[in-house]
């Protein structure tokens, strides 16, 4: 699944910085019908998680009220040099993946 | 009864004055009638959703593909730089074919003849990806496609297919976008009717559509039959589009209700 991060490439240690993910995704809510009158199946994005340095610092339930295409903000605190790693997966099962490096300066 | 009728002439050539002051003035974007949210949904790059087409299309761009086994950039190299302007500048006539083509069609020529591969079917994902990917170069240049002998009939076809009235609601395009421009219909505030931001994110699709897509919606809006998507119709409307709306800046991917 396609996906954009947005967050800076460094950040000075204790900087609250904001991170920002759009995802390329239907969301179905599951109250449609196609062209010949059947039932789309329900799918959303339902669980989303982001992981720094290994431990979670956020986390999002979605459900049929989200718009197409989500786009979540967060805010973290930058506290050591490392990894952000984005995981989520649809009703169908579909799961995606990104990581982005942040390098932490100063003391 | 010479006082009715002075009345009569007085407002006779007050319309006269509109109708020339409207055609002086320059075109308006459709994002200007916009309200707040959906004009800074479009000014975000992050938040605009069309975005994500732009991302699709830059990966498409440096993808192999045909039984050449080229990509994009294999030939035109950097988007950024070889595409720059060259979307205000369609649709123009191909040389070889002689016919209209947009961004879309010019895309399909290249993978037929350089790529040696299948073309995209229109409003195929893929397809509105590298549109709104070229497009996108040139962001914020000026509509302007030459008038010149070859493309003449066309604007002018075009034209007349603009001020034609059809459909169940017998209406043409001039009567709303020309006539009725900044009024409301319905809940929505009628645009002049500009392509400049195509392709689009449209929030009623939920998803980036093409100009012809939209020209579409409003064929069936009137209740006329639909052109084809690519049918020679919609590329003359969309090159007398393009010409009416020369100078007002590329927005790809805008964002519209």
């Amino acid at each position: 699944m396609l996906a954009r991060i947005q967050l800076p490439k460094t950040a000075r240690r204790g900087e609250v910085i904001s991170v920002r993910i759009a995802i390329q995704h239907p969301m179905e809510t599951g109250f449609r019908f196609d062209v010949n009158g059947r039932a789309i199946a329900k799918n959303v994005i339902n669980a989303l998680s982001v992981r720094y340095n290994d431990a979670e610092i956020f986390r999002a339930e979605m459900g049929s009220g989200m718009a197409a295409n989500p786009s979540l903000e967060f805010f973290t605190v930058a506290r050591d040099s490392g990894e952000l790693v984005f995981q989520w997966v649809d009703d169908a099962g579909r799961r995606g993946e990104e990581r982005v490096q942040l390098a932490v300066t100063g003391p | 009864m010479t006082l009715r009728l002075l009345r009569k002439a007085a407002l006779v050539l007050l319309v006269l004055q509109c109708a020339a002051v409207a055609a002086a003035q320059p075109p308006r974007s459709g994002i200007s009638y916009a309200g707040a949210d959906v004009r800074a949904l479009q000014a975000d790059d992050f938040a605009n959703p069309g975005m994500l087409w732009v991302a699709r299309g830059e990966k498409s761009w440096n993808a192999l593909a045909g039984r050449n086994n080229r990509s994009c950039a294999g030939c035109h190299q950097d988007a950024p730089v070889s595409m720059k302007g060259v979307a205000a500048r369609y649709p123009r006539i191909d040389t070889a074919t002689g016919k209209v083509s947009n961004i879309e069609g010019r895309i399909n020529i290249c993978r037929e003849r350089n790529q040696a591969a299948d073309p995209l079917q229109f409003e195929s994902e893929e397809l509105l990806a590298l549109t709104a990917y070229v497009a996108h170069q040139s962001r914020g240049m000026p509509v302007a496609v030459a008038v010149e002998a070859a493309n003449r009939p066309h604007l002018e076809r075009g034209r007349d297919i603009y001020s034609r009235r059809q459909g169940q609601m017998n209406l043409a395009c001039v009567n709303c976008h020309v006539q009725n421009a900044g009024r409301k219909l319905l809940a929505e505030t009628i645009s002049e009717g500009h392509g400049n931001a195509y392709p689009a994110y449209r929030l009623e699709w939920q998803g980036v559509g093409s100009l012809h897509r939209r020209l579409r919606a409003c064929y069936f809006g009137v209740r006329a039959a639909m052109p084809a998507f690519g049918s020679d119709e919609l590329l003359d409307l969309e090159l007398y589009l393009a010409r009416r709306a020369a100078g007002l800046p590329l927005e790809t991917p805008g964002v519209r209700r």
